[in-house]
Parts: structure tokens; C-alpha cells; sequence
């Protein structure tokens, strides 16, 4: 492969023979809702909206609507299309939808963002119906074929069988014959416990192309006579360019352009290094605007206002909690904060962009190719059809590629030179300072017990940022953010008496949708709270949650699922102390035991302590790929920890602090504790599996803490009360 | 002019002696193997061995690859045949975005190399690359698959 342009028309090359070869195979859209209002394009089977698409051979090309990045859903999305289909999973190969083409038909391949660990639960349903549609399609083109009635035929692996008679046909025999049918209205969908291919650990198609070092990323786009610009964004969030001094660098090595851009500055030259270092040298005046002074502190100050307020908009409220607090035995109340978190893809923000007249094409590790589109098209001032959007695979995303900023940037970049591509890439430090950050935010917990130590009035109230309305521009509805309350205002326990308010205070610091977004933080705060509730109550946490979990069968499944292989009923060994913790989320229920050991003061004289063992149990309801799935639940937990650990985003003088991996600390290999994945899944619902095991780990691990030190933890990151985790 | 080998070919660069390995790589000799993630040694995404030594190429000068041998995570399989970690990679499933891991397969190369059969303490303090992911779990299964495999095909041959 020379190029990834030239490989990429190969592909379209390849897709236009196999449209062109319809004619001897089977190529269908399947009935997406959308199709509805799409009959036009649906209508043109040559035309680019084939979704499973079979070719004389048994091949089976099944289209990809969303994005990979590593969540593993190129490979379990089709795995649900594949097990309908009965096919042959080894024939099988996936493509990517066209972004345009999508956009064009008005989403006949559907919503293409990969976000809120939704691939398989808001998809699963036309995956399925799809390959079920042509799955009922050949076998009545081979019982034609053989002149005896669908319902003697069955299949299995890309073979039709005539029971009674045993004959026999391949999908590619019968795939013309098929295309020429009418397309069945109601198919019937497998019961999962019949399912082959789903619910079986699947290989992801994307692992040999990745370790033989040739999967190629965002970052790896080259095209002939491509140039390379690397950007500068105000330091202070919101700010512009008032001057710079070009000539300073300008006759520098391979220095092409230099560009104020009014938000931000570019420059261009023969490579990116050179672009990078010449950025550095440039003088540049920034107007930071009114920001400048902004700091942590003063942010903090608008949170504690938020929380002094009284009449703020309210997410629930059931029974009357001033009653239940007026007759609790004993009051509780606590505050506790969650920091600013950077994404930190470990593929820093970058994006390459090509003008040619009025249409432009954008080469880019993006988490919505939707949103890549739109964003290249306003930048570039043309109509969307006029944008192709090309994907790779992202190098992480974790909510930060939804927002196009440097899509955007790249476009504009381009614009200045018809005709000339430019890949623009940013620095991590561009990246750590320049993020839609997990917005901070400070909760007051107020419970009320009764004499038995049982909960009458529960109460939360959350100051922070709204994402949705800071991604949008427009006022919340009835004044909350669904994120900023979520795990508060749909809590499980049975409590009578609950109130959660919520104060937006939205800084310049920009928001944004973070890996497990409102449940990072949120679970963090409602299971300590619930351990401090049962400490009062002299309770067993683990049975304190259980009774008041009664009437809800999926949350306490997966609690003592977990708290089972952890083995809760024993007494842990000595010098050995348990955190537990539980919360749905993203449609799943998720809970987590973890054992920490203290470890005395380190060598800088801090409280130091161990983790053992972490066990976290999942229940997504059906399980598609269960080694992906216990992957991302490693992979959240990791995720997890550096958070828990190091994990903070401070202001001064109105700009983060941190600038890259030696101030904004990830964690690494020697530091991963012993985790132990308890996959549980009941069935009868569909959740995701991406994000939901960030949410009981800091919860579960605090508990532990309080367990092994009598320190309870209300804040985040642990490094800020001097507690470090030291190798088991 | 600085020449040297990139997976066995000879390759030159006309640019600065102070310009980084990992972008004469990437951007002048189009090798995208190597990866970007912080510019600072602190990821480990753009590693590869100068003359078998595992480097920090975003961290290393060009001038120090002169006359040298540069191995890139492509020039690992021979003769189409995978490096027994590449193929422990597979069998593990270790990736997710994938992105770290050129870097991660490098590192655990070179670690192999040095130590045929790595203690579970001689992975950790060799494996000190970033995966934002979080695969380290299978990253450690992974090494020690590898060395039983290369054991077992050295005792082969
Ligand atoms: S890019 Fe070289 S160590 Fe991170
Ligand atoms: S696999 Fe994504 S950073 Fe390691």
C-alpha cells in the first residue's frame, strides 16, 4: 500500500465492481427504520446502499455504519448480522459505510456515531432484522429452486440443506436468484439461546492488521504533495490571536505558511517537525479575553454558590424529604468533588483535509463521521454533499472524537490552498490543554436515618457544568443536564423520601462527554455515600445495599454475583479489607468488589496501601463477544484507576496546568492490579459494555480505603491526600 | 545526509541532525509503523531498535541512526511468518484501539531478547509504555506465550 488515498479508492474500486456484480449476488439494504423515508435510495440496489451484500463466491461483505476504536463493535456489530444470516463467520468481511453516502440518503445506514456504548443496544435490532431478511431471502430462492416449501430448508454456515431429500446449495449458488424476491415484511428472529456465532469469543477482524504494524490511523494519512501543519489555540479557553510576528520564522527550514486563523494560528511546512518547531519560536499576542485570572479556586467559588442556592431546578423529588428528615434519628450529610479529566487519546487530535473548488474531503479518526461531515462542511462554507468524510480506525476516542474542533481547524487550514492537502496534528501538549473536558463537579449528600439506621429522606445536590448545553448553545431543559444528575435521580435503593437538585455553573472550561461521562463521577459519590449510611447504620455495607435493593432483581443480581466470587461471606483475611459498590448504567448493571491491603507510609512519608484484587461483574443483559467484553471491562478498569489515582485537570490563570503524560499521569503495566471479570448476563435486555466498569471502580476502591485506614475519601484524585498505591 | 537501514533497505534523509528518528520515520520515509503520542520518551508509541536496542524515537536524533540498522514494528515478520509476539498478540487479543501497540510489541521484542524468559518483575519494569486502553492485563499473558513459543522454536531448530 503507497498511499492511504490510493487505498482508499482501491476500496471504492473494489465496492463498484461488486455493486457492479449485483447481478450475480445478492446485495441488500436492509429495513432499517430510516429506510422508511429513504425508499428513493433503497430503491436502486446498485446504488451505494447495500448493507449485507453476498457475492457468488459465499463471500459476505457486511457495511459498518459506526466508528472503531477500539471498543471491538467492527467485529461484534457484524457477529449479529452474521448469526441471523447463518453464515459462514470465515467468509465473512466488513467494510465502512460511506459517510457521504449516509448523509445523502438521509441515513439509510442509521445514526454513525459510536458513543454511549451503544453500538450493539440501539443497533442490535436491524443487525439482526438484516441478516434474518436475507437469510429468508435464499432459502426461498433454493426452495424455488428445488420446488418444496421454505419450511423443510435449513441452514448453517452459508450452506441451504432440503432436509427431506438432503440436497443442498451455498448462498452464492442462490444469491442472484434471491436478489430478484420480493423482501420479506416480518421476519423471524433467533432466540439467543440457539445463537452460533453470537455470544462465542470472536477474534476481532481489526488484531492482525494492528500487530503486524499496519493499521493505519488518522495521524498516518498521506497524500501526494500533503503538507503539514501544526496549530496553536489560546492558551485561554475562548481567546483569539492578536498578533503574531511571522517574520520571526518565516525562511526556516521546509516553512511554508504561517497563518492567523483568528482563534488559533498555523504553521505549515515540508513536515511536521519542522512545523512544530518553528510554532514554538513564533511570537504570538494572545487576547485571552475575560478569563485570564480564571483559576481551580474560583471555579470551586461558583460551585459552593451553586450549592447555597435554594429554589434550583429539580430532577426528582418523590414523597416530602423535609418530613423524612424531620423524623430521622440521625442526619448524615457530606460534600464530595470530582475533578477536570482530560481524555488523553493516546492518538493526539489531528485531521487531514483536501479543497478542490466546492468539495472537500477529510481524512480523520473521528467517533461520528456524521459530525466530521457537517463540521468540514461549515468550515468550508459548502452543502454536505459536497464533503466525503473518510475513516480509519481512531486511536482511542473515549468520547473526545465527537467534537470536530480539529476538524474544523484542518478545513480552515485548507481552504488557504486550494487544491494542496494539509494534514494538521496537534501536540499532546495542544491536547492535554485544548480538551472538552469531564466537567468537574461538587455534590452535597444528605440522607436521614431512622432509629434501625434505614433511610427516610435522601437528598443530592450537584453544582457543575452542563455538556449539553455548553455543546449546544441551547438552555437545558427544565434547567438539568440528564448527566449531571444521572445515578442520582434514577437511584435504585428504596428510599421514600428523595430530592436531587441540580445548580449549572458552566465556567469556560469546555465540556465535554468523557468515557462513562455522568457515571465516572456520579456512582463515585452515591456509593460512598451509601457506605458512610451503613457505617451509621452499624450495617454490613454488602447487606445494607442488598435490603434496600430488594425490588430491584437485575442491580442485586449483580451485586451478589459479585460479591459471590469475591466471596463477601467470609471474612476477608488478615490484613485484608473489602469496597464494594454497584450502579447500572449505559443499560447494564455493573458492580464491583475490591480488596486493598494498607501498606504503610511510602518513601515521601504518605499513607500508602495495596490493591489485592478488584472483581467487577457485568450484566449487559446478552453477551455478543464475551472476550471484548471482559476486555473493555479490564480496559475500563485501567481507565478507572488512572482517574482514581493521578487523575486531575487544574486551572491557573485561566489555562489547565497539565501539558502531557509526565503531569497528567496515566497508569502503566507494573501498576496493574489483579482483576477479575465476572460476566453475568440474564438476558431479556440489550446493554452496552463499553463504559458501564469505570463506574463502581473508585467507589468500591474508597470503601476499601475507609475499610483499611479509617480515611474516607471524599475528593478525587487519592494523590491529593497523600494516599499512593504501591505494587501488591 | 544521514543513511541508514529501515527493516533491512537502505534508506537516506536529507534534513536536521537534531530532528527526531520517529518523524524522519514517519513524515520523510513514510514508515508509519512508529506512533506519536507525547513527543516526551514518557508513551513509548514510537518505539523501534537502533541497531537492536529499544529507543524512544520521538526522543532519539536522527544523527544517532547513522550507519545504523532500524527496525520498525514492520520489519518484524519474516518471510511472511509473524514474530512469535505478534502472533502472542493475536492469540491473546491483546489490542484495542491498537494504537500503542507497535510501541508495546517493540518493547516486549527487545525485552525477549534480552531475557529469553521473563519473571513477571522483569515485565514490569520493561514494559513501561502508555496504552490509554488499559490492555495490560493481556499484555503480560501475551510476553510469556511468546517466550514459551520462541523456546519451543529454538529447541526446534
Ligand atoms: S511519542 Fe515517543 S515516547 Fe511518546
Ligand atoms: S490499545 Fe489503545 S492505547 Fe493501547
Amino acid at each position: 500500500m503507497k498511499t492511504i488515498a490510493k487505498s482508499f479508492s482501491d476500496s471504492r474500486r473494489v465496492f463498484l465492481k461488486t455493486s457492479a456484480a449485483v447481478g450475480g449476488g445478492l446485495a441488500l439494504g436492509i429495513s432499517l427504520p430510516a429506510l422508511a423515508q429513504t425508499k428513493d435510495a433503497f430503491a436502486k440496489p446498485d446504488q451505494v446502499n447495500l448493507w449485507v451484500l453476498i457475492s457468488p463466491d459465499d463471500t459476505v461483505v457486511i457495511r459498518y455504519a459506526r466508528s472503531e476504536m477500539g471498543q471491538g463493535s467492527f467485529t461484534s456489530a457484524p457477529m449479529l448480522v452474521a448469526e441471523e444470516l447463518g453464515c459462514d463467520w470465515n467468509k465473512v468481511r466488513v467494510e465502512y459505510v460511506s459517510t457521504n453516502a449516509n448523509v445523502v440518503s438521509k441515513r439509510a445506514w442509521g445514526a454513525m456515531n459510536a458513543s454511549g456504548s451503544q453500538t450493539i443496544r440501539s443497533s442490535q435490532e436491524y443487525l439482526r432484522r438484516g441478516g434474518a431478511t436475507a437469510r429468508e431471502m435464499l432459502v426461498s430462492a433454493a426452495a424455488q429452486e428445488w420446488k418444496a416449501p421454505a419450511s423443510e430448508c435449513t441452514v448453517a454456515n452459508s450452506v441451504i440443506t432440503h432436509v427431506p431429500t438432503g440436497r443442498t446449495v451455498s448462498f452464492g449458488q442462490v444469491a442472484a436468484a434471491a436478489a430478484k424476491l420480493e423482501v420479506p415484511k416480518d421476519v423471524k428472529l433467533k432466540d439467543p439461546k440457539d445463537w452460533t456465532i453470537a455470544g462465542k469469543s470472536m477474534p476481532r477482524f481489526d488484531i492482525p492488521t494492528t500487530v503486524r504494524g499496519k493499521q493505519r490511523y488518522g495521524i498516518d494519512t498521506q497524500l501526494p504533495g500533503m503538507v503539514y501543519a501544526a496549530v496553536a489555540q489560546c492558551p485561554v479557553f475562548g481567546g483569539k490571536v492578536k498578533s503574531l510576528d511571522a517574520a520571526k520564522i518565516q525562511g526556516r527550514r521546509g516553512i511554508q505558511k504561517v497563518l492567523n486563523l483568528g482563534d488559533f494560528v498555523a504553521v505549515t511546512a515540508d513536515n511536521w517537525w519542522r512545523a512544530k518547531e518553528a510554532l514554538k519560536l513564533l511570537p504570538i499576542e494572545w487576547d485571552v479575553g475575560a478569563y485570564g485570572n480564571a483559576t481551580s479556586a474560583t471555579i470551586m467559588e461558583t460551585f459552593r454558590n451553586g450549592l447555597a442556592q435554594n429554589d434550583l431546578p429539580v430532577a426528582k423529588n418523590t414523597g416530602n424529604v423535609e418530613q423524612g428528615f424531620a423524623a430521622s434519628a440521625k442526619v448524615l450529610e457530606a460534600e464530595y468533588f470530582t475533578p477536570y479529566l482530560a481524555h488523553a487519546t493516546l492518538e493526539p487530535m489531528g485531521c487531514t483535509a483536501l479543497m478542490k473548488g466546492d468539495k472537500v474531503e477529510v481524512w480523520v479518526s473521528t467517533q461520528n463521521a456524521e459530525a466530521s461531515l457537517a463540521t468540514a462542511a461549515a468550515a468550508a462554507g459548502v452543502p454536505v454533499e459536497n464533503v466525503e468524510v473518510y475513516r480509519v480506525q481512531a486511536g482511542g476516542g473515549f468520547g473526545r472524537r465527537g467534537t470536530q474542533d480539529y476538524t474544523r481547524q484542518a478545513v480552515l487550514i485548507a481552504k488557504t490552498m486550494p487544491g494542496v492537502p494539509v494534514k494538521a496534528l496537534w501536540t499532546r501538549e495542544e491536547d492535554t490543554q485544548h480538551d472538552f473536558y469531564r466537567p468537574a463537579s461538587l455534590v452535597r449528600m444528605r440522607a436521614g436515618l431512622d432509629a434501625a439506621g434505614n433511610p427516610v429522606a435522601w437528598t443530592a445536590r450537584i453544582a457543575a457544568p452542563s455538556i449539553i448545553a455548553t455543546l449546544s448553545s441551547l438552555p437545558l431543559a427544565n434547567g438539568i443536564d440528564p448527566q449531571a444528575v444521572i445515578g442520582f435521580a434514577d437511584q435504585p435503593y428504596n428510599i421514600p423520601n428523595v430530592k436531587v437538585d441540580y445548580a449549572q455553573r458552566n465556567g469556560h472550561v469546555p465540556v465535554g462527554f468523557w468515557r462513562t461521562v455522568g457515571h465516572s463521577q456520579n456512582p463515585f459519590v452515591r456509593e460512598c455515600f451509601m457506605d458512610e449510611m451503613a457505617l451509621a447504620a452499624g450495617r454490613d455495607p454488602y447487606q445494607y445495599r442488598r435490603a434496600l435493593l430488594k425490588d430491584k432483581p437485575r442491580d442485586l443480581g449483580i451485586l451478589d454475583a459479585v460479591a459471590k466470587h469475591a466471596g463477601w461471606e467470609k471474612p476477608a483475611a488478615k490484613g485484608v479489607f473489602r469496597g464494594i459498590a454497584e450502579t447500572d448504567a449505559y443499560g447494564s448493571y455493573i458492580a464491583a468488589v475490591i480488596e486493598v491491603s494498607p501498606t504503610g507510609k511510602d518513601a515521601a512519608g504518605k499513607d500508602s496501601f495495596a490493591i489485592r484484587r478488584i472483581v467487577v461483574g457485568i450484566d449487559c443483559g446478552y453477551a455478543v463477544n464475551p472476550d471484548n467484553i471482559v476486555a473493555q471491562m479490564q480496559g475500563s478498569v485501567v481507565w478507572a484507576l488512572s482517574a482514581i489515582l493521578w487523575g486531575e485537570n487544574t486551572l491557573k490563570d485561566g489555562r489547565i496546568q497539565q501539558s502531557n503524560f509526565h503531569d497528567y499521569r496515566m497508569m502503566r503495566l507494573a501498576e496493574m492490579p489483579k482483576v477479575e471479570v465476572v460476566i453475568a448476563p440474564t438476558g431479556g435486555f440489550w446493554g452496552g459494555v463499553g463504559e458501564p466498569a469505570n463506574a463502581p471502580i473508585a467507589p468500591a476502591l474508597c470503601n476499601a480505603i475507609f475499610a483499611a485506614t479509617g480515611r474516607r475519601v471524599r475528593s478525587l484524585p487519592l494523590i491529593n491526600h497523600d494516599l499512593t498505591m504501591k505494587k501488591a | 545526509m544521514f543513511k541508514f537501514t529501515v527493516n533491512g533497505k537502505p534508506r537516506e534523509a536529507d534534513v536536521e541532525p537534531e530532528m527526531p528518528l520517529l518523524w524522519v520515520l514517519r513524515d520523510v520515509l513514510d514508515e508509519k509503523g512508529p506512533k506519536f503520542g507525547c513527543g516526551i520518551g514518557q508513551c513509548g508509541a514510537c518505539s523501534v531498535h537502533v541497531n537492536g536496542e529499544l529507543v524512544r524515537s520521538c526522543s532519539f536524533p536522527v544523527s544517532g541512526a547513522a550507519g545504523k540498522q532500524v527496525v520498525t514494528i514492520e520489519g518484524l515478520e519474516q518471510k511472511g511468518r509473524l514474530h512469535p509476539v505478534q502472533q502472542a498478540w493475536i492469540d491473546h487479543q491483546v489490542p484495542q484501539c491498537g494504537y500503542c501497540q507497535s510501541g508495546q510489541i517493540m518493547a516486549a521484542v527487545s525485552l525477549l531478547k534480552k531475557k529469553p524468559n521473563p519473571t513477571d518483575k522483569d515485565i514490569d519494569d520493561a514494559m513501561t509504555n502508555i496504552c490509554r486502553c488499559g490492555t495490560y492485563a493481556r499484555i503480560r499473558p501475551a510476553i510469556h506465550t511468546a517466550a514459551k513459543a520462541a523456546a519451543k522454536k529454538s529447541a526446534k531448530a
